[in-house]
């Protein structure tokens, strides 16, 4: 099965219900090593994001994606603005102009999305950031072979391991760096938000798969 | 000296703060009355963050012809102000700099007021820390490097109104700067370098009062016969 524009649209619905869920969640991690904003600004991209996924629908995968970098960009207000918003851009350009996505694209957006984090907010594994929880789930999405959907659910497992790998870890980047070791045993809000939205994207692709059976 | 019409580099402070944001330009506009120093800070409902489409608006605003400095708070407003950057036409007219934001905001428009290009106004900020006046006392091995370089010093009357402030602090720097010397001002019992406007600055040195000056180095020389000839001309105030 590939993914048409139809299919990410889909998901970024399901993203944005997922968000919104978690709002108070990502609020209370953010609290807890940060400055609380998390939450709220996930909660305020993601509901711009639904409406203008209602007023413009994108035609290609690419589009949607690059819709998604613009909302966010423009109404996140912390950190996840720039950083998703590259990470979105990013993924954009990888899948170009194609009209389906098959496994190794995902990848390939992943890929994508994965680099434009780093090159934004300069983290590296272990830092306590997205960057813990966005690298496994590429490496793992580039291995999981031609099935979108298998790429996309061992990107989502991979990612919920390499959140809850940033528990016991230091902060070196981001708010929670000025805590030093007081950030140590909590989970780190960026890296749960990505974990979140993959797990969103992944469950969007399974319930379509099985819908089309 | 440059025309006063020629443009002058302008400056956007971006803070997740509104209030923090406009308070450092309005402390760095007062140092700098013809450059454009304009605040970026909270999101548009009023809350504490940094709205993208602002510091882009901003950046256009605050470019008279001659380019912006962008300076930030934390973390965040450093990537906002980034990407804003990269998505403009020219991005070559903007310079994000990573300097002590109130320092840096007084050095940047202090220099930009002085008429210095984008560059040397990215560069006043980013040499704004750590650059502060130390007591001459606390320095004792600055000194000993100039006894055995053989320091030319001289006495100089600040025979203008406002003695080492702004502008004639960013006139003097400026006039050693391309010179190879190291040339500290001392006032009382302070001293600073002369590479360092914000430094000459701190050392609150008023009209009428002297100062010594202390060149090391090749240009040693030259850098003391420039100083004392812009001193002798009031600095052109
Ligand atoms: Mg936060």
């Amino acid at each position: 099965m590939t993914c048409t524009a139809e299919g990410v649209v889909s998901a970024l619905r399901a993203a944005v219900a997922v968000v919104i869920a978690h709002r108070d969640e990502l609020v209370r991690l953010d609290r807890e090593i940060g400055d609380g904003d998390h939450g709220e600004n996930m909660r305020r991209g993601f509901t711009a994001l639904l409406s203008r996924l209602d007023s413009e629908p994108p035609a290609t995968p690419g589009s949607a994606l690059k819709l998604v970098a613009t909302t966010l960009i423009s109404t996140v207000g912390g950190a996840a603005g720039p950083l998703y918003g590259t990470a979105f851009l990013r993924a954009a350009s990888a899948v170009g102009d194609a009209t389906a996505l098959d496994g190794p694209a995902v990848a390939k957006a992943l890929r994508g999305a994965l680099d434009g984090v780093v090159a934004r907010g300069k983290a590296e594994v272990g830092d306590k950031t997205m960057v813990d929880a966005l690298t496994p789930a590429v490496a793992a999405a580039e291995a999981a072979g031609d099935d979108m959907v298998a790429v996309l659910v061992a990107a989502a497992d991979a990612a919920d391991a390499g959140a809850e790998s940033t528990v016991p870890l230091v902060a070196r980047k981001g708010r929670a760096s000025y805590l030093g070791e007081r950030s140590a045993d909590h989970l780190d809000p960026g890296a749960r938000s990505t974990a979140l939205l993959l797990r969103a994207f992944a469950d969007a692709a399974q319930s379509d798969e099985r819908a089309q059976r | 000296m440059r025309p006063v019409d020629e443009p002058k580099v302008g400056l956007v402070v971006v803070s997740h703060s509104e209030m923090l944001a406009s308070g450092i330009a309005e402390l760095a506009a007062q140092m700098a009355p013809h450059v454009a120093v304009l605040p970026v800070g909270g999101t548009p409902d009023g809350g504490l963050g940094t709205d993208y489409e602002s510091v882009c608006g901003a950046l256009v605003g605050a470019d008279s012809g001659a380019g912006v400095v962008v300076l930030y708070d934390l973390g965040s407003a450093k990537m906002t102000a980034e990407m804003a950057v990269e998505s403009a036409d020219d991005a070559a007219r903007y310079a994000v700099v990573d300097a002590p934001l109130v320092e840096g905001a007084v050095a940047a428009a202090v220099a930009a007021q002085g008429g210095a290009r984008l560059r040397d106004v990215a560069a006043a900020a980013e040499g704004a820390s750590g650059e502060a006046p130390v007591r001459a006392s606390a320095a004792p091995a600055r000194r000993s490097l100039h006894l055995v370089t053989d320091p030319v010093s001289v006495e100089i009357e600040l025979n203008n109104d406002v003695g080492l402030h702004a502008r004639p602090a960013a006139l003097l720097a400026r006039t050693v700067a391309e010179l190879d010397a190291d040339v500290v001002v001392r006032y009382g019992e302070s001293e600073a370098s002369a590479a360092s406007v914000l430094a000459l600055m701190g050392l609150g040195a008023p009209g009428g009062g002297s100062v010594e000056v202390i060149a090391t180095g090749k240009d040693a020389r030259e850098a003391v016969r420039r100083i004392e000839e812009l001193a002798e001309r009031g600095f052109d105030d």
